[in-house]
């Protein structure tokens, strides 16, 4: 029977992190319609709370502590009990982890310590005979591949909103453990977590993307665009010109030289969508755009274009979906 | 000051002529090279340590086909002091483990205090190979930057690491490789006079015997991963166009977002 891992990323208040929750619906799907083994595996300096939330998800979790994650960067601390464990007796076939910071970093040192490829990024994933076999979009999504492990193992690392996550009927149980581990990765301090208004990792997950281009004119007019953000429960996002003018800070471009993006939709504001924009968003769910040149880009690829001025469609928009709310 | 920029040469985003070839790798001819955009920030990360230091250099270290130096010559134009060119036909056909291993095995016989990476590259995404050599050479690993303060005194760096509501501050001893992010700042445009000086620069270049690594332990034929099918996505329904007053614009936006169940 083949074996699944799914690793508990930290979370906020030692609970566990939302993409967690999704890699672990996913990976639950694939075990349970391919007859596979699904376990969970929090590592942590007090593992209980986030091992107890991955059981709602996930038959079996292994809960191991290590005090070191308490002051160091989470990945630095787990990936040596992930990679011993990975070389045990209960060696998985796959393991899972979200595409994000922390699980990217985590893959990549388990994949050093174990010699385990990578498949990043993944889109969706099935099962077959030979192990996982994983979607990915490359080259800013101009091309959709489907690759496999060559010796049938290996880690998957599985970006933000490709599962909705959604508790098992009966959750799992959890088995305190040690790994055993015996490799030493240098550990990294953390000194203080600091929170910061506009904070930049979140268009990555961010399902909503209201993005403003040259045609918002200024951080002014960036206004707009943040409020009909927050009206649609999304975030800002921006193409390099509105960033290059100094109207919003770089945390927030998206594109070649940004992020690539893929929420459910991404409302483009006054944004033309030359090819170095939309290599990094033109993977969304839906695109609607505003904007007054009919003879734009984004005029050819987007769901749906409205021609017209940004600010009075825009305001438009936002009285409407405070009307909704309110 | 010593620092090493991880540098990866990718098919140019903006070219639009990315592809595999018929064996499911990267077609190299099919389109332009460029720096890697997260690379290009992380070099100007670099770059401005030297400045504020007022001393040292920044060496490049990039494992790619011999025809490499074209792209790498950009890159010196910006300032880069030298580059080092890993390079050998057993490479081909790397998966990440591979690139990994090689890489960790040229920065062993270099000497730097900081060695900085793009926290991922435009081409494939994937964000696990900084993380990889860390690892191989024991070395912390402070990613997602999007600022970087070194102390020589203390032989310590600080880093902003990008967080889900902010930033968490890292702190470990040099010599460490960090991941470097667009947060660090804008790349310089190199000046004339920079790439006039780039002409000069050396770019060594080596092979996996000159690193000690077993030919045989790398490249294609033990590749971890393979495609096995790829496509293009398919193409978007035609674009509803909407030409109105400000109010019908908004009702459609509206009624669309509806019929699509985004809101």
């Amino acid at each position: 029977m083949a074996r699944l891992w799914v690793i508990g990323e930290p979370g906020p208040d030692g609970g566990l992190a939302r993409i967690s929750t999704e890699v672990a619906t996913l990976v639950r799907g694939l075990g349970e319609s391919n007859g596979a083994e699904v376990i969970g595996i929090v590592v942590g300096a007090d593992p209980a709370k986030a091992a107890t939330e991955l059981a709602t998800y996930v038959p079996t979790v292994i809960a191991l502590t290590d005090a070191n994650a308490a002051e160091h960067t989470w990945s630095a601390a787990a990936a040596r009990h992930v990679a011993a464990l990975a070389e045990g007796a209960d060696a998985p076939d796959a393991i899972f982890v979200g595409a994000g910071p922390d699980g990217r970093d985590l893959a990549g040192a388990v994949s050093a310590l174990t010699g385990l490829g990578v498949l990043t990024n993944a889109t969706g994933v099935s099962w077959s005979d030979s192990g996982p076999t994983v979607e990915m979009s490359v080259f800013g999504g101009k091309l959709l591949t489907t690759s496999g492990f060559a010796a049938g193992r290996g880690i998957v690392t599985v970006r933000p909103n490709v599962a909705t996550a959604a508790a098992a009927t009966a959750p799992g149980t959890v088995e305190a453990r040690a790994s055993g581990a015996t490799a030493e990765l240098p550990l990294v301090t953390v000194v203080e977590h600091v929170a910061e208004a506009g904070a930049a990792v979140s268009i990555d997950e961010a399902r909503i993307i209201v993005a403003g281009g040259r045609g918002v004119g200024g951080a002014q007019g960036f206004e707009l665009v943040e409020q009909l953000a927050a009206a649609l429960g999304g975030v800002v996002g921006a193409s390099r010109a509105a960033v290059d003018a100094g109207w919003i800070p770089y945390s927030r471009q998206i594109g070649q030289t940004g992020k690539i993006v893929k929420p459910e939709l991404y409302l483009a504001l006054g944004i033309s969508g030359a090819i170095q924009h939309k290599v990094g968003m033109r993977t969304s769910g839906t695109i609607v755009a505003v904007n007054r040149d009919a003879d734009a880009p984004i005029a050819e690829f987007a769901d749906l274009f409205v021609q017209g001025d940004l600010f009075e469609v825009g305001n438009a928009l936002l009285e409407r979906l405070n009307a909704r709310s309110g | 000051m010593r620092i090493v920029v991880l540098t990866k040469p990718v098919p140019d985003p903006a070219s639009g002529a990315e592809r595999l070839g018929p064996d499911g790798r990267l077609d190299r001819a099919a389109s332009p090279s460029v720096v890697n955009g997260n690379d290009e920030f992380a070099l100007e990360a670099a770059l401005k340590l030297i400045e504020a230091a007022g001393e040292g250099e920044v060496a490049l270290l990039s494992m790619a086909p011999a025809s490499a130096p074209e792209t790498l010559r950009k890159a010196l134009a910006m300032g880069a002091t030298r580059g080092v060119l890993v390079t050998d036909p057993a490479l081909e056909g790397s998966c990440a483990v591979s690139t990994a291993k090689v890489l960790a095995a040229a920065l062993r016989e270099m000497e730097f205090d900081l060695a900085l990476a793009g926290v991922d590259a435009s081409d494939g995404v994937g964000g696990s190979v900084p993380s990889a050599i860390a690892a191989h050479l024991g070395l912390p690993y402070l990613s997602y930057a999007s600022k970087i303060e070194p102390d020589m005194a203390s032989r310590t760096v600080r880093v902003r690491r990008i967080s889900p509501t902010g930033y968490d501050l890292l702190e470990a001893p040099m010599p460490a490789l960090i991941g470097c992010t667009q947060s660090l700042g804008e790349p310089r445009y190199p000046s004339l006079k920079g790439i006039m000086a780039a002409r000069g620069k050396e770019i060594v270049t080596r092979s996996l015997a000159d690193l000690g690594v077993d030919a045989a332990t790398v490249g294609g034929a033990v590749a971890t991963t393979r495609v096995l099918e790829s496509h293009p996505p398919t193409a978007r329904a035609a674009t509803e166009v909407v030409r109105g007053t400000p109010d019908e614009g908004a009702d459609r936006i509206l009624a669309f977002l509806s019929e699509r169940r985004v809101i």
